[in-house]
């Protein structure tokens, strides 16, 4: 069991107030709070070992080197990656789906297929509609039920020697939808194709083991998991890697550069070009051995009793409607109220002090699917606590009344 | 009634409110006396983008004068544009490109006028001022 207490206190914004009332945090889906050891090791760095890294032979540069290849070797552990250079350092999900999907356009033809599920966010639609927009292929996409589950037996229809590459979170950030990964990794390699895992709502939750699930390519970003905004893991097969080309052209991804002809550099350099986010990296695995010093195991328990203590106190709610109620399904809570606006219920509660989520959730197609215009989202992370779901729902009933 | 009167006018009601409850809920009472735009007229058209509410607004020539009638799905987001339209509705072209928007900072929603807030003010108080423009053009 978590001393929740004791976990709050790493978190010092958590003690906060908002419009004069103690902040509820309620947006952990768009981005986490950070722990002090966080926004410590931010200072440590730029303190003590800040220099370029992989050029100087200075011995700051040698630290600073040092502490990145450290924490790219944190990653690959946490996800239990065969190398450590199948880990490359982003600027967050979106980066690592475009570097993938812009790789891809040498390798697709026209009439080739891409899959793309319904369930989502529109940076796993959009680099795909690009691609395919360059390339000719053409883009499917794997539709939802009522619950907001991907149909499996739709998914295996779509498939065939066509398919080239599939795409899709694991778990959605509008409804919290658990999807069933491993399922649908083993069925695009049966027919070749490759897939892609937009990682990015599920690190925060749990720790993820790309061999045991044979991905492709694993992608998400450290802001959602306690770590510094600006930095992500594109986790991606080494054969994979080698073939894709490099993304964007510069320093530090080249291995020899005349006006002739330029050869790049190994993995995972060659898709590194620029100086990265130095402070960033290192301190994601600062993040990493945060998360995985309070427990996975922990940190499931305690949102799972979130889950459903929200889900059933909001329910008492009369005219609430939960969107999104998978059977595996994460600490999220999608809902609407009968006859309000979600955007009129954020406004006044955000002056309550509840921050959540309200709109369509970078996912207009799901919400075209449950035609609504958008819904209020509360995603609760493992230092949230009962009495703030509480707050919360005294809130959305205080809304109510000053509304219909 | 000029354009400055009426604002000053708004700052004083809001200036009888302690605090944002009875501000939010003077606001929902404001949206009640929309002047509706017909629903012939909520086109594509005239739905103003950026918001994440949905807001038609419609702007009519009557003689000198520009009419604005409008609706929207959200509560707040109605008495919001129910306060500008009580602001620039039956005034002169030239006198809506003239006005500025102080008043919104004085009744305390100056929160809704980042670029980037989902309510669309800026979007709203842009189309407002783009109906004056193409009336002013007209003469």
């Amino acid at each position: 069991m978590l001393d929740i207490q004791k976990i709050r206190a790493d978190f010092p914004i958590l003690s906060e107030t908002v419009n004069g009332k103690p902040l509820v945090y309620f947006d952990n889906g768009a981005t986490s709070q950070k722990p002090q050891i966080v926004i410590d090791a931010i200072s440590k760095y730029y303190q003590e070992i800040n220099a370029n890294i992989h050029r100087g032979v200075h011995t700051l540069s040698q630290l600073a080197t040092d502490a990145y290849e450290i924490s790219r070797g944190k990653v690959q552990n946490h996800i239990n990656a065969q190398f450590s250079h199948e880990v490359l350092f982003t600027s967050g999900t979106t980066f690592g789906i475009n570097l993938v999907a812009n790789g891809f356009a040498s390798i697709l033809k026209p009439g080739d297929e891409v899959l793309v599920s319904s369930l989502e966010h529109h940076s796993n639609i959009v680099p795909w509609q690009m691609l395919c927009e360059k390339t000719g292929a053409t883009l499917k996409v794997i539709p939802m039920n009522d619950k907001g589950e991907l149909i499996m037996a739709e998914y295996d229809k779509l498939l065939s020697d066509k398919t080239k590459i599939v795409t899709v979170n694991h778990i959605s950030n509008a409804l919290g939808t658990l999807n069933p990964i491993k399922y649908m990794i083993d069925k695009a390699h049966e027919v070749g194709a490759a897939i892609l895992i937009d990682g990015a709502q599920a690190v925060p939750h749990l720790k993820p083991d790309v061999q045991a699930l044979d991905c492709d390519f694993y992608v998400f970003s450290g802001h959602k998991m306690c770590g510094p905004t600006g930095t992500g893991i594109l986790y991606g097969k080494e054969a994979w890697l080698n073939k894709l080309p490099p993304y964007q052209g510069g320093g530090e991804m080249i291995k020899e550069v005349t006006f002739e002809k330029t050869t790049y550099a190994e993995l995972p350099h060659k898709f590194e070009a620029g100086t990265p986010n130095i402070a960033g990296g290192i301190v994601l695995g600062t993040a990493i051995d945060y998360m995985n010093e309070v427990g996975f195991d922990n940190i499931q328990q305690q949102e799972l009793e979130l889950l459903e203590y929200g889900t059933k106190r909001l329910l008492e709610i009369e005219g609430l409607r939960i969107i999104g109620t998978a059977t595996e399904k994460t600490s999220v809570i999608s809902f609407n109220i009968e006859g309000i606006h979600p955007y009129d219920i954020g406004t006044i509660i955000d002056k309550l002090g509840i921050a959540v989520r309200t709109g369509h959730h970078c996912a207009q197609p799901i919400m075209n699917f449950f035609n609504i215009p958008g819904t209020i989202r509360a995603s609760f992370s493992f230092y949230n606590t009962k009495e703030e779901v509480d707050a919360l729902v005294e809130a959305v009933k205080r809304a109510q009344m000053m509304l219909s | 009634m000029k354009i400055k009167d009426i604002q000053e006018e708004i700052v004083d009601e809001f200036s009888m409110f302690d605090d944002w409850m009875q501000r939010y809920e003077y606001i929902i009472d404001l949206g009640k006396n929309l002047p509706l735009i017909k629903d012939e007229a909520k086109t594509d058209n005239n739905l103003i983008k950026g918001c994440q509410s949905k807001v038609w607004l419609q702007g009519e020539q009557n003689d000198d004068k520009v009419v604005f009638t409008a609706d929207s799905d959200a509560i707040l987001t109605k008495g919001i544009i129910a306060i500008l339209i009580r602001t620039f509705s039956n005034q002169s072209p030239a006198d809506i490109l003239a006005a500025d928007m102080d008043f919104i900072d004085e009744i305390g929603l100056k929160e809704h006028l980042s670029p980037t807030r989902a309510n669309g003010l800026v979007s709203m108080i842009k189309n407002i001022k783009m109906y004056a423009l193409a009336f002013d053009a007209k003469k």
